[in-house]
């Protein structure tokens, strides 16, 4: 089984991310980046695939500049087979422009499965992985959190409000990972020396008009400082007054 | 940039460096910080973790992939310890005797069968190593040892003697043992002993009260017979042993500064979330003080083990060198665990917190594989030709 994943470099969460003086993006300098993490749980259902099927091949693709090679680095680190770089000067806002770059890689690969994180959690789109399955004509499952491949077909669950979907489909097909499938591996450090050796193909890729432009980003506003209306229960008339009257939750 | 990072050291460290350190850092956060706290109090070294550990590819990084190992370079092997130490002294003595002083002693040593037979199985940690050298009654002068290594008509040996302070020795399969094959010190050789050899027993030293989740022992051997294959043949004098002690000294003074930067970062979050005299203590310029000291020295340790680190890769440190980095790294972290301790106040002295911890530990770590006092002799002798202990 021929198994794609696709990748984002995505700035780790936990950190203070600066708005850069263009007022249009974040200022990336001296922040760590990382492999998006639902796309981490796909390269790990990837890799668990093929070892249950005890062949096939893992192939990680990855669009951006130079520096999404680390990430793709990481998931070949994890035991992906190989990486594919589609080369850009920067990751366009509009989904569908990454999706037709993509999709054009992806068509003639001969894929049985394509994977993708359900959501990058930087610009929370989640509209790629969509997109490139319908370019590609596939099916398309998104939010899987269970997963089973049996000739040539794919059993999913899929996690609703309040209850779990089943669904069934053939190959190949496009799925977006949700939380819940797997817990990614840790890289080894036999893993990390072999991702070294491994074949990373570097391809220049040309990126069609973006026809969203963002034109701001400011951080959310302040949170107005809480009010202490009283202590112990002879505050409660009051809040509850409060909360009917003003807040209007009651 | 982190407050750990403050000179951006991480922008002199490769990719794959950095991605080392990231997975150990990972482990460590995920599999030590959860239990060692409990593992401590219950004088319990976490045994669950060994293979984990091997798969992990911690054991002997730094050795050649052709004998199973990762095959890292030397600064990749010190953020390994430098990580593993963050967690507990406990867990990188055990990995730095398993891969500096039984797999490195093999590996340079040994012949290759012993090499093709212990390294692969040691790396994954199936096979687990202790390392003998000090005795109760010679520490900081090992030539003294009275273990000796009598040769038999048929090329076997018999041990006789024991060994005190061996960390791993009650867990260990084989032991790396230094024996005298006749009178002096140039006659020491070392020997790979099975632990379930007839006459080689290990006792479990007690009533430790630093580096409690760590197996420390005794071992006496009692006409223990080894076959001639299980003598190391290239080892002779020992000068032997102490190539393996710079080795781990090395990894040591990674792992110090592990160590340091835990206690550090732990005082650094209570500063600012303890509220005292209705402001976090973090503003008060005593503690304020406390912390830039602490982040001072930390800063100079790291670019010091970097900078070893860079020229161990390039094959040129001294001995000498790895000296003044044990010696300052260790003491260096001692002081630190100490006084972040003390900002933590009274809950400090407990176990769910890692402050008082380390300072105990590191109280053992000052004092092996080459005591403070004694690498200060080494580096005196260095710089003015004259022993003062020879």
């Amino acid at each position: 089984m021929k198994i794609a994943v696709c990748i984002k470099r995505v700035p780790v969460m936990d950190q203070r991310l600066p708005i850069a003086a263009s007022g249009i993006a974040i200022d990336e300098s001296g922040l760590k980046f990382d492999v998006n993490d639902f796309d981490l749980w796909a390269v790990e259902a990837g890799l668990q695939l093929k070892e249950k099927l005890g062949q096939g091949e893992v192939v990680i693709v990855s669009l951006g500049s130079d520096a999404v090679q680390e990430q793709i680095r990481k998931a070949l680190s994890m035991g992906a087979d190989r990486g594919i770089h589609l080369k850009a000067a920067a990751v366009p806002p509009d989904a569908r422009v990454v999706a037709r770059a993509l999709a054009d890689e992806l068509k003639p690969g001969g894929f049985d499965l394509i994977l993708f994180g359900r959501v990058a959690v930087d610009v929370s789109n989640g509209a790629t992985g969509a997109m490139v399955a319908q370019l590609l004509g596939l099916p398309c499952v998104t939010a899987v959190s269970k997963l089973e491949i049996k000739d040539g077909r794919g059993r999913a669950q899929r996690e609703l409000e309040g209850a779990q979907e089943m669904v069934e489909f053939p190959l190949p097909a496009v799925l977006t990972i949700d939380e819940g499938l797997n817990r990614e591996r840790l890289p080894s450090l036999k893993g990390i020396m072999a991702a070294k050796k491994k074949p990373l193909e570097v391809k220049p890729v040309t990126l069609g008009e973006s026809r969203i432009t963002v034109r701001r980003l400011q951080p959310p506003p302040e949170r107005a400082a809480g009010r202490i209306i009283g202590e112990g229960s002879a505050a409660v008339p009051e809040l509850v007054r409060l909360l009917q009257t003003e807040a209007k939750v009651l | 940039m982190t407050s750990a990072d403050f000179f951006n050291v991480d922008s002199s460290l490769s990719e794959e460096e950095r991605a080392v350190r990231d997975s150990v850092r990972r482990f460590v956060d995920e599999r030590v910080l959860p239990i060692i706290g409990t593992c401590y109090v219950e004088g319990r070294f976490p045994k669950e973790l060994i293979p984990v550990l091997g798969e992990l590819g911690v054991f002997g990084a730094n050795l050649p992939e052709a004998y199973g190992c990762a095959g890292l370079n030397n600064v990749a092997y010190g953020l390994i310890m430098q990580e593993l130490e963050r967690g507990d002294s406990g867990i990188r003595s055990f990995a730095s005797v398993q891969g500096a002083l039984v797999m490195y002693p093999i590996f340079a040593f040994g012949s290759e069968e012993q090499k093709k037979r212990y390294l692969p199985k040691m790396a994954t940690g199936e096979v687990i190593g202790c390392f003998g050298l000090t005795e109760p009654d010679f520490g900081s002068n090992p030539a003294g040892m009275i273990t000796t290594a009598k040769a038999r008509p048929d090329g076997s040996y018999v041990l006789n003697g024991a060994k005190m302070w061996i960390t791993n020795g009650s867990t260990a399969h084989v032991a790396i043992v230094w024996a005298k094959t006749g009178a002096d010190e140039a006659s020491i050789r070392g020997f790979i002993v099975p632990t379930d050899s007839t006459g080689f027993s290990a006792k479990d030293q007690k009533g430790k009260l630093s580096l409690r989740a760590s197996d420390t022992s005794e071992l006496v051997f009692q006409d223990v017979v080894v076959g001639a294959s299980q003598l190391l043949p290239q080892s002779g004098g020992l000068k032997s042993p102490l190539m393996c002690l710079t080795q781990a000294r090395y990894g040591i003074s990674w792992g110090a500064l592990g160590a340091a930067q835990a206690c550090y970062e732990e005082a650094l979050a209570y500063s600012k979330t303890r509220v005292m005299f209705d402001r976090p203590i973090g503003g008060f310029q005593l503690q304020q003080a406390r912390l830039a000291d602490m982040l001072t020295e930390i800063v100079k340790a790291q670019l010091l083990v970097l900078h070893l680190g860079r020229l161990k890769d390039a094959g040129t440190f001294t001995p000498q060198q790895v000296s003044l980095a044990k010696r300052n790294n260790v003491s260096m972290a001692t002081d630190i665990a100490r006084e972040a301790r003390r900002l933590l106040g009274a809950n400090g002295i407990l176990a769910e917190y890692a402050s008082m911890r380390h300072m105990a530990n590191l109280e053992s770590v000052y004092t092996y594989e080459g005591t403070h006092d004694i690498h200060t002799l080494v580096l005196g002798q260095a710089v003015t030709g004259l022993s003062a202990f020879n």
